[in-house]
């Protein structure tokens, strides 16, 4: 009896806690980490970093330790694979954190309207120079490649859902969208300068080659975004329609696709923000040049990713000036269109619920 | 009697040509896709065709003299960089899903699976950019370190005569840049299989006393095994085709076949090789530039194949 009873009586551990570490553990522990790190820091040497560094070691030692003293080995396993998922994710933060900052941090002082509203073309020393035509060349030749692709897409994904449905030829269809999603972007300006210019002579760059790169890559995001969304669709609306004696294709315009209209906006918007970015096709296929190109059709056409690659190449730290500010304006314009893409989203997302 | 007039009204001429029409456009639409696909590979065919064996000075002329010893050093590379930028992102991108689908409360996952989407989403050319003005330099004293302490090692060996790049513009640099950007695809889709693991298997496991870490050990791991090794897949083939960061990053790169991470002297990818040389222009560099598209693609192509196929054949397993 008095063995059963001797642990209440001390009064200090309970039952249920007996042979567990205390909640404060792994505080206590990220103290005594710190300590060494900062230790180990003066010690070997280093700074801030070097100190961080140590310290996130030692935490992964001594946690560890303690519990598979405490605990078992069980325990202390689970709780080291614990310390190292966070700390992936904490590793994985840093570049995001850091590659953000320096861009708002270099790029934020070069925006003013000089920079805004002016193409990169010389005609004194000393001018001013800005980023206009690029910032026209990206929104022309995206809108291009966008207006290719969109209807295609769509068409294509309808033909999967409504047309093709079980049949082997749709299924070769979506399994090589699949595979088109991982086409180098590399690969696609290289197909694009080698049609256009076999069409058009050796010299012939414009944005529309740069549109037929980019909607080669866009055209597969937009058929798979399509064709989930118009999965969605309840099969009880088409039925309706068909019980109404609706022909098949005014079912698909009047119902299919306004039920899923948000989810096909935000599809396109996500695979326009993701073709925004590309650099190295339009490297290949829409050239370099200084000047505002209105014409889409023939004629050099710059684009942000491709200033911001150019501007870099020439070595001058105010060369890289010019580049950190068009990345910072090229990042906005991504992110505006990933927000418009949730907002959209929200706001047609189908009502669930019956 | 209603049947019968909705039977003539969808049998009236015009709606019969409009669902003909509409099924035909959408069957073209389709049909395009294939017509796509085989189009860029007819056109890099064509057109890389005659380079493949072109005159000994379009090629690198001491170095290389025909096709085969041109592309082998810059396949090499590009293997050898998107396997650098697995080792790294792998392990990390696991420990990611993880975070998001079982670790963190509810209320905290989301925006780690929305701040891991916003990584996916920075332009290739910015990573260059910061790669090479931030990253690189910031690298430095690490890569002189590892020189120091590790330099026995092949791998770390450096410069001959000591010392590693000044500017730390090497192919770990590149391969840890690539690695930041193939991280959000290799954890989207780990993440979305990771949640999709029966309930009752995880919570079967718990019940017979295994720790978090046991459970998904014996439970989540797998049950998710096809797809993380298709999710693997699906990065490499974004790493081997990636372009910008790696021609940013190793803009000095050179077609030779080393491991040494640190050196001056590094390997190239084919997309940083065509990116950085296609301005040499004549007809002939550019057949041979073409060819080497049509490697890569070649490459990703199967690499992309065998991901959707283990793909494939998991879903069938799953749904069975």
């Amino acid at each position: 009896m008095s063995t059963l009873q001797s642990p209440r009586t001390s009064g200090l551990v309970s039952d249920l806690t007996a042979g567990k570490l205390p909640r404060f553990a792994p505080a206590l522990a990220a103290v005594i980490a710190l300590g060494i790190g900062a230790l180990a820091a003066l010690l070997i040497g280093g700074g801030l970093l070097a100190t961080v560094l140590f310290a996130a070691v030692a935490f992964l030692v001594v946690l560890p330790a303690w519990y598979a003293v405490v605990e078992g080995r069980r325990a202390a396993v689970d709780r080291l694979v614990t310390c190292l998922v966070w700390s992936a994710l904490a590793v994985a933060l840093v570049p995001l954190v850091s590659l953000l900052w320096t861009v708002v941090h270099h790029g934020a002082r070069q925006l003013d309207a000089t920079f805004l509203g002016q193409d990169a073309f010389i005609t004194a020393l000393h001018q001013p120079t800005g980023i206009l035509h690029a910032i026209v060349g990206t929104l022309l030749i995206t809108l291009t490649a966008a207006v290719m692709s969109v209807p295609l897409g769509i068409f294509a994904a309808i033909y999967l859902i409504e047309y093709g449905a079980g049949s082997k030829l749709a299924a070769a269809i979506r399994f090589l969208v699949d595979v088109m999603t991982g086409i180098p972007s590399i690969v696609a300006g290289l197909f694009a300068f080698a049609l256009f210019t076999l069409l058009f002579g050796p010299a012939y760059r414009s944005g529309l080659a740069g549109a037929a790169a980019l909607s080669l890559l866009m055209v597969p995001i937009v058929v798979r975004s399509t064709e989930e969304m118009l999965r969605l669709v309840p099969n009880e609306l088409r039925e309706a329609a068909y019980a109404l004696g609706t022909p098949k294709w005014r079912t698909i315009v009047k119902v299919v696709l306004p039920t899923a209209l948000g989810g096909i906006v935000t599809g396109v918007t996500l695979a326009t923000a993701r073709v925004v970015g590309e650099t190295a096709p339009l490297l290949l296929t829409a050239a370099i040049t200084t000047k505002v190109n209105l014409n889409v059709f023939d004629g050099f056409m710059t684009t942000l990713p491709v200033m911001v690659y150019s501007s870099q190449a020439k070595g001058h730290p105010e060369d890289f000036d010019v580049a950190w500010g068009a990345a910072l304006v090229l990042v906005l314009i991504v992110l505006v269109l990933n927000i418009v893409a949730r907002i959209v989203g929200k706001i047609f997302a189908p009502k669930t619920g019956h | 009697m209603t049947a019968t007039t909705a039977e003539k009204m969808t049998e009236t001429p015009s709606n019969r040509l409009g669902d003909r029409i509409f099924s035909g456009l959408a069957l073209a639409a389709g049909l395009s896709i294939l017509v796509a696909l085989t189009g860029v590979f007819a056109f890099l065919l064509i057109r890389g065709w005659q380079g493949l064996s072109q005159d000994a000075s379009f090629y690198d002329a001491p170095r290389a003299n025909d096709f085969l010893h041109y592309v082998w050093p810059l396949v090499f590379g590009t293997v050898y960089a998107a396997v650098i930028a697995l080792v790294i992102a792998v392990p990390l991108s696991i420990g990611i899903a993880l975070v998001i689908s079982h670790y963190a409360p509810r209320r905290l996952a989301t925006p780690i699976a929305y701040v891991i989407d916003l990584l996916a989403a920075v332009p290739s050319v910015v990573f260059g950019l910061w790669g090479i003005l931030v990253f690189a330099p910031a690298m430095v004293p690490t890569y002189g370190w590892l020189d120091d302490h590790l330099g026995f090692i092949p791998l770390f060996a450096g410069n001959e005569g000591g010392g590693v790049n000044p500017v730390g513009r090497t192919i770990l640099t590149a391969g840890i840049v690539l690695a930041i950007m193939v991280l959000p695809i290799i954890t989207s889709i780990t993440r979305e299989i990771f949640a999709q693991t029966p309930r009752l298997h995880q919570e079967a496991a718990l019940a017979l006393g295994a720790t978090r870490w046991e459970m998904i050990r014996y439970a989540v791991f797998p049950y998710a095994r096809s797809g993380m090794v298709s999710a693997v897949m699906l990065g490499l083939g974004r790493a081997l085709g990636e372009t910008m960061a790696v021609a940013m990053v190793l803009s000095a790169g050179k077609s030779l076949v080393t491991f040494n991470l640190l050196g001056n002297e590094s390997s190239t990818t084919i997309a940083a090789n065509i990116a950085s040389n296609y301005k040499e222009g004549t007809p002939g560099k550019v057949a041979v530039l073409i060819a080497t598209g049509l490697v890569l693609f070649v490459l990703t192509f199967v690499v992309n194949f065998l991901a959707r196929l283990i793909v494939a054949r998991a879903e069938r397993n799953t749904t069975r």
